[in-house]
């Protein structure tokens, strides 16, 4: 069947409202079910030994101290989970990066685990394992580990990118370009030029939910697993794959998800929690402890970024270029890649050009974290961008304005714009009233903008219309923040029923076909496509059995708000026949009513967002306060408001705890010092204004309403707002995220010339 | 491992002295057990003092206020009295974690645990507050200071439990104050901390000062050279220069995860001379 | 190592269990007691997810041994609504979408409950700090900052 994905205007009658969601109550009553809630029947406890050391040689493991442990049933280590990957390297890499083969790559770096009766007899089993380690030198920054003299991660790597093949290993695993024009002729047009070098330290996605699962494989060859993630299918594929499981014998339940922002999206503990349960041949629990949770999962990229920006007087930018090197941990990545293509992707440039590199470090593997790698860039560009328009005397709105992107722009990163959001977002900041409010002493405001791609990708749902005509939803994408309400919101939409009779669920990897993961904003977008489809395929059915009903050509059927209408007057005495009533008939018409989508949602609307802030600084102390925060973004069509002002503010949150507090602190010894809440500082309420948003609607023409994902873009912008906003008020331009005191302090002193 | 909840302070103190292995004190919980959860200590015998009669009170004496072990420290911030005498120790002891922790956590646990960085401490010290230390067949009282000896240790020999915390009862023009620096509004560890008392003459001149720093060296520790600075003073322009500049010196800080060494001695002085404005507002000093 | 027998009382029901000596109240919550919803977020009090009520004071139940409850009183999220009527800020939580994921959902409850059990009033200032020993990553605090005001101004019409 056809589905025709292209936006037509509407007017909507569920989509836009804001219901409660349907996972709402079990969530306030302590109900519902994440990761760690579930149990079974005779179920062993799991616990991962990691190494205490950045970087070192494997020698030997000794495990049989452990073995002969009363209560321990099952003790693994690499050789437990041999190479399948069959040459696919960034499989090799998860299985590494699972279970230390060779070497421990970081502090934290999984070597062996156990499975044991109760959880106090699994510590002691990690400290009856006997480790033989040969230490190696460590690095952890970014820019230490690009030198000749850093110390190699990995000696098969050689640089990818690069003109001429290198002679010699390193640990930048790949230079990557992005842009057009002539930079060196843009330059030479440019009445101003600001240059700049900026810095951001690693920080972590910080989901209040440690990773957890259960796992229990049968002699049988069938296992099952419970666990909290973004994409079960993308588990399923990949611990089937490191186990030599066929992925149809491995069903994986998505629990209740404690949130994720892309640190769901890797498997870690599973592969392992599989591999034990199938050595002891009992259910295997394995939770995360908190400290694990930063040592061993997660982080996103530190990063070390150069930008010059060159403009005419008349505040048109005639070049920019960035180099930015992004740390992937301790395998390839391709992060600077990804802030190479979004540095620039808001305005509209002659001259372009970027330059990503990727680096390796002594630090866990680098993984997604809610629009990956486009915050840092967007931190360099937009810095230097307000540093630019105040050197010109234009104001930095009015500069971003005059360059910014617009519908048939070139994008930096290649692809020509469809009708885009940059620009109305700047015009809504223009006269928003944020930025008319007035200021006092020792406060700044900044504004910034910023871009995410947004993604679609495979998606698959099913509709099931019971016979008393309630509805079945069920999806593959996993709700990680209110989205079975928007995908009911769609369901009764296009059916024309009201959003109380559906019910949505996120099914197992058993009951639907695959779907990608919940990632790159893609839940409700692509989810929603597949929803609508389903519904005019199930509406296709409907109106199929009411021609049968009424005994006249299906053609001459048409569905209008939830009802079957024969159309024509010569049917002028048949009345409409609800949904309920042709699903009750459903048994003798032909059978259960349903609607299936499989599909590849392509055409994921780009999406911008413009923040404000204001920030009063304590000159004397370096503390900072926010006083007030605006976020201004396209949705395309905010299906569920709510739910989308919330991706806002989190992403704003997200954004200020990353600008201000958090990092990774390594010690001199390659371990990392904050593995927990204590002092890997995320925002708490009182450090907090409310988030003030704006929702632009911008229809996306790819989707049947309009709608663009909406997730990811909120935490683009924060890190340079914020920094605009500290860098007016301290009357110093701060260039190292994040801005934490004793950084804003030193500055401020260095400027006293103290 | 065994949990024993004694009825009696010579029955925990006799428990305690006569542990084989390591044994630990519960009360508030909110060091040992996340000490027990890191895997740092594993003892083999847990104390917990909460049903000993009186060491859950804070009682009002001639002398001033006796303040029991195993009292929380939001207790203390209920107590009227006590907040109206000892603002500063109150201020001091409700900022030591989130409301949770207030719940269960305790001055006396605050003090044992030896950080340089609790918060309780310099204000207690800045207070002249005295330990109540009991052993099998021992009572003694000492200074606050004299308990913790660096980071994680303290003087207190094996038996010897620190029953109660007392405070002198207050002068007329008296007052105190209590700062921490820390990088968000709430949950952290202070990264620097001052805690301040002044008591003035009749004519608003400081008569006498304590002024206590904490997270700049391996104790909190009493700054006796600012107290001179202060004495005599309404604290004028220049004497807070001369204390943030005092201060500053008598710092010994580190640097590690939560500050520098430049940022721990540069906001001692600012904090030292924010607190003690505010305990001189306090005393009534104008 | 001998197990602890404790007696207790958990939503008003009397509960008795055995524990180890050095089990926290939230792992014999979660693990003995099947009383899932206070959650685990870092075992060290600093985030919050596992608050209950003990003996009318909020508390971070990893922070407590199993062993203390003997004899005191345990409220949990499980606890808080009365049969099929959801608590105001139950009820509120839902209103706002003062969650996404929901995992901190219940710790914010038990502590907005005791914090307007304490303070029927606050200021939002008061709510942000009454609330600060609570990690959320999703919300950015602002509806659950809306959901408690509103909350409290339907509680005190109550």
């Amino acid at each position: 069947m056809n589905f025709d994905p292209r936006y037509s205007g509407r007017n909507f009658t569920s989509v836009g409202t804001r219901p409660i969601r349907p996972d709402g109550v079990d969530k306030v009553t302590g109900r519902a079910r994440y990761g760690a809630d579930f149990n079974m029947a005779g179920q062993l406890v799991g616990r991962v030994l990691r190494s205490p050391h950045a970087h070192a040689t494997i020698r030997k493991i000794d495990t049989s101290k452990a073995e002969k442990l009363a209560g321990v049933k099952a003790v693994i280590t690499a050789a437990d989970l041999p190479d399948l990957t069959d040459g696919d390297a960034a499989m090799y890499d998860i299985l590494d990066n699972c279970m230390a083969r060779k070497k421990a790559l970081y502090d934290g770096h999984a070597v062996a685990a156990v499975a044991a009766v109760d959880a106090r007899t699994a510590r002691q089993a990690l400290k009856l394992i006997e480790v033989d380690y040969e230490v190696l030198p460590h690095v952890t920054d970014v820019d230490e580990a690009m030198k000749h003299s850093a110390p190699l991660i990995n000696d098969a790597i050689f640089t990818e990118g690069l003109e001429q093949k290198p002679v010699k290993p390193s640990n930048v695993t790949k230079r990557t370009q992005y842009g057009h024009g002539d930079i060196h002729e843009g330059f030479g047009q440019a009445d101003f030029v600001v240059e700049r070098s900026f810095k951001t330290e690693q920080t972590h996605q910080g989901y209040i939910e440690p990773h957890a699962c259960v796992a229990n494989v049968s002699s049988d060859g069938t296992a099952d697993l419970w666990v909290c993630t973004q994409g079960h299918f993308v588990y399923r594929q990949h611990c089937a794959q490191l186990l030599g499981m066929e992925a149809s014998k491995l069903r994986v339940t998505s629990s209740e998800i404690g949130g994720g922002f892309g640190g769901k999206t890797h498997v870690w503990a599973e592969p392992v929690a599989l591999a034990l349960s199938r050595k002891a041949g009992r259910p295997v629990k394995l939770v995360m402890t908190r400290d694990e949770v930063f040592r061993a999962s997660g982080p996103t990229s530190a990063t070390s970024i150069d930008v010059r920006i060159g403009a005419r007087k008349d505040g048109t930018i005639t070049a920019a270029e960035a180099t930015l090197r992004y740390s992937c941990g301790p395998y390839a990545g391709t992060w600077a890649e990804i802030g190479a293509m979004t540095a620039f992707a808001c305005y509209k440039l002659e001259n372009v050009r970027t330059v990503g590199y990727e680096v390796l470090v002594n630090r866990p593997k680098t993984a997604a974290y809610r629009a990956p790698s486009a915050p840092m860039a967007a931190f360099a560009v937009e810095s230097a961008v307000d540093e630019l328009a105040k050197e010109i005397g234009m104001d930095p709105v009015e500069f971003r304005i005059r360059n910014a992107a617009q519908e048939g722009t070139r994008s930096s990163y290649g692809p020509v714009y469809g009708p885009i959001g940059i620009g109305p977002t700047l015009e809504a900041v223009k006269n928003h009233p944020h930025m008319k409010a007035p200021l006092g002493k020792n406060q700044g405001r900044g504004m910034a903008c910023g871009f995410w791609f947004n993604f679609g990708g495979q998606t698959c749902t099913d509709l099931n219309i019971g016979m008393d005509g309630s509805v079945s939803l069920a999806v593959g994408t996993v709700d990680v923040g209110g989205s079975r309400a928007s995908l009911s919101l769609v369901a009764a939409e296009e059916l024309g029923i009201p959003y109380e009779q559906i019910k949505a669920v996120v099914a197992d990897t058993s009951s639907l076909g695959y779907n990608d993961m919940t990632d790159g904003s893609r839940g409700t977008f692509s989810s929603s496509m597949a929803t609508i489809s389903a519904a005019r395929n199930a509406i296709k059915v409907l109106r199929e059995r009411a021609a049968q009903m009424w005994d006249i050509p299906v053609d001459d059927v048409v569905w209008e708000k939830g009802h079957a209408i024969a159309k024509g007057e010569k049917y002028d005495n048949l009345a409409a026949l609800s949904l309920k009533e042709i699903a009750a008939a459903s048994g003798k018409t032909g059978g259960p009513i349903a609607g299936h989508s499989e599909l590849v949602a392509d055409g994921a609307g780009v999406s911008f967002a413009t923040h404000i802030c204001d920030i009063e600084v304590d000159p004397e102390t370096g503390s900072t306060r926010v006083l007030r925060y605006t976020v201004v973004q396209d949705a395309g069509k905010a299906v569920h408001p709510t739910y989308v002002e919330g991706q806002y503010q989190g992403g704003a949150a997200q954004g200020i705890g990353w600008a201000l507090n958090e990092e990774y602190i390594y010690g001199k010894d390659g371990r990392l010092q904050n593995p927990g809440f204590l002092d890997y500082r995320i925002p708490v309420c009182s450090d907090l204004p409310m988030i003030d948003t704006q929702i632009l609607e911008i229809p996306n023409p790819n989707h049947p309403y309009g709608v663009r994902g909406v997730g990811e873009t909120s935490i683009v912008p924060p890190l340079a707002a914020i920094a605009n906003a500290v860098s007016n008020a301290a009357g110093v331009r701060m260039t190292h995220i994040p801005m934490s005191p004793p950084r804003i302090l030193a500055a401020i002193e260095a400027e006293r010339g103290g | 491992m065994r949990y024993i909840r004694p009825l009696s302070i010579e029955d925990a103190a006799g428990l305690l002295a006569g542990s084989a292995g390591t044994a630990a004190i519960l009360a508030g919980g909110s060091d040992l057990l996340v000490r027990m959860k890191g895997g740092f200590i594993e003892p083999d015998l847990i104390v917990d003092i909460k049903a000993i009669d009186g060491l859950g009170e804070i009682r009002e004496t001639a002398e001033g206020f006796s303040i029991g072990a195993a009292v929380p420290c939001a207790v203390l911030g209920e107590n009227t009295a006590l907040q109206k005498a000892w603002p500063g120790v109150v201020e001091a002891a409700k900022l030591i974690g989130s409301k949770q922790v207030q719940g269960r956590c305790t001055i006396v646990g605050n003090l044992c645990n030896a950080s340089p960085a609790a918060d309780s401490v310099p204000a207690l010290v800045a207070a002249g507050a005295k330990a109540v230390v009991v052993g099998p067949g021992t009572r003694r009282t000492i200074a606050v200071e004299a308990v913790p000896t660096g980071p994680g240790k303290t003087s207190l020999a094996k038996g010897e439990i620190v029953e109660a915390i007392l405070l002198d009862s207050r002068l007329p023009r008296s007052g105190d104050a209590y700062l921490r620096f820390i990088p968000r509004t709430e949950m952290d560890i202070a990264v620097v901390s001052a805690g301040v008392n002044l008591t003035l003459d009749e004519q608003g001149r400081v008569k006498s000062a304590r002024l206590a720093l904490g997270a700049v060296a391996p104790t909190v520790i009493l700054v006796e050279e600012a107290a001179e600075v202060l004495i005599g003073s309404k604290l004028d322009e220049a004497t807070l220069e001369r204390l943030a500049k005092v201060c500053s010196g008598a710092c010994r800080p580190i640097d590690d995860k939560r500050g520098t060494i430049e940022f721990r001695r540069k906001v001692a002085g600012v904090l030292a001379k924010r607190a003690a404005t505010t305990a001189y507002a306090r005393a009534g000093g104008k | 190592m001998a197990g602890v027998a404790v007696s207790t009382t958990i939503n008003g029901d009397n509960v008795e269990f055995l524990c180890q000596p050095d089990e926290t109240l939230l792992d014999v919550l979660r693990d003995r007691l099947g009383l899932t919803g206070a959650k685990e977020g870092c075992g060290t009090g600093d985030c919050g997810a596992c608050s209950i009520i003990l003996d009318d004071r909020l508390v971070c139940s990893c922070l407590v041994l199993g062993a203390e409850a003997e004899g005191r009183h345990v409220e949990t999220i499980e606890g808080m609504a009365h049969g099929d009527r959801l608590h105001p800020l139950q009820q509120k939580f839902l209103e706002h979408a003062a969650l996404q994921c929901g995992v901190c959902t219940p710790g914010f409850l038990m502590a907005a409950k005791d914090l307007l059990a304490k303070n029927p009033d606050p200021t939002e200032e008061e709510i942000r700090f009454g609330l600060a020993g609570n990690l959320c990553r999703c919300t950015g605090y602002d509806k659950i900052v809306r959901a408690v005001q509103d909350a409290a101004s339907v509680m005190k019409g109550a």
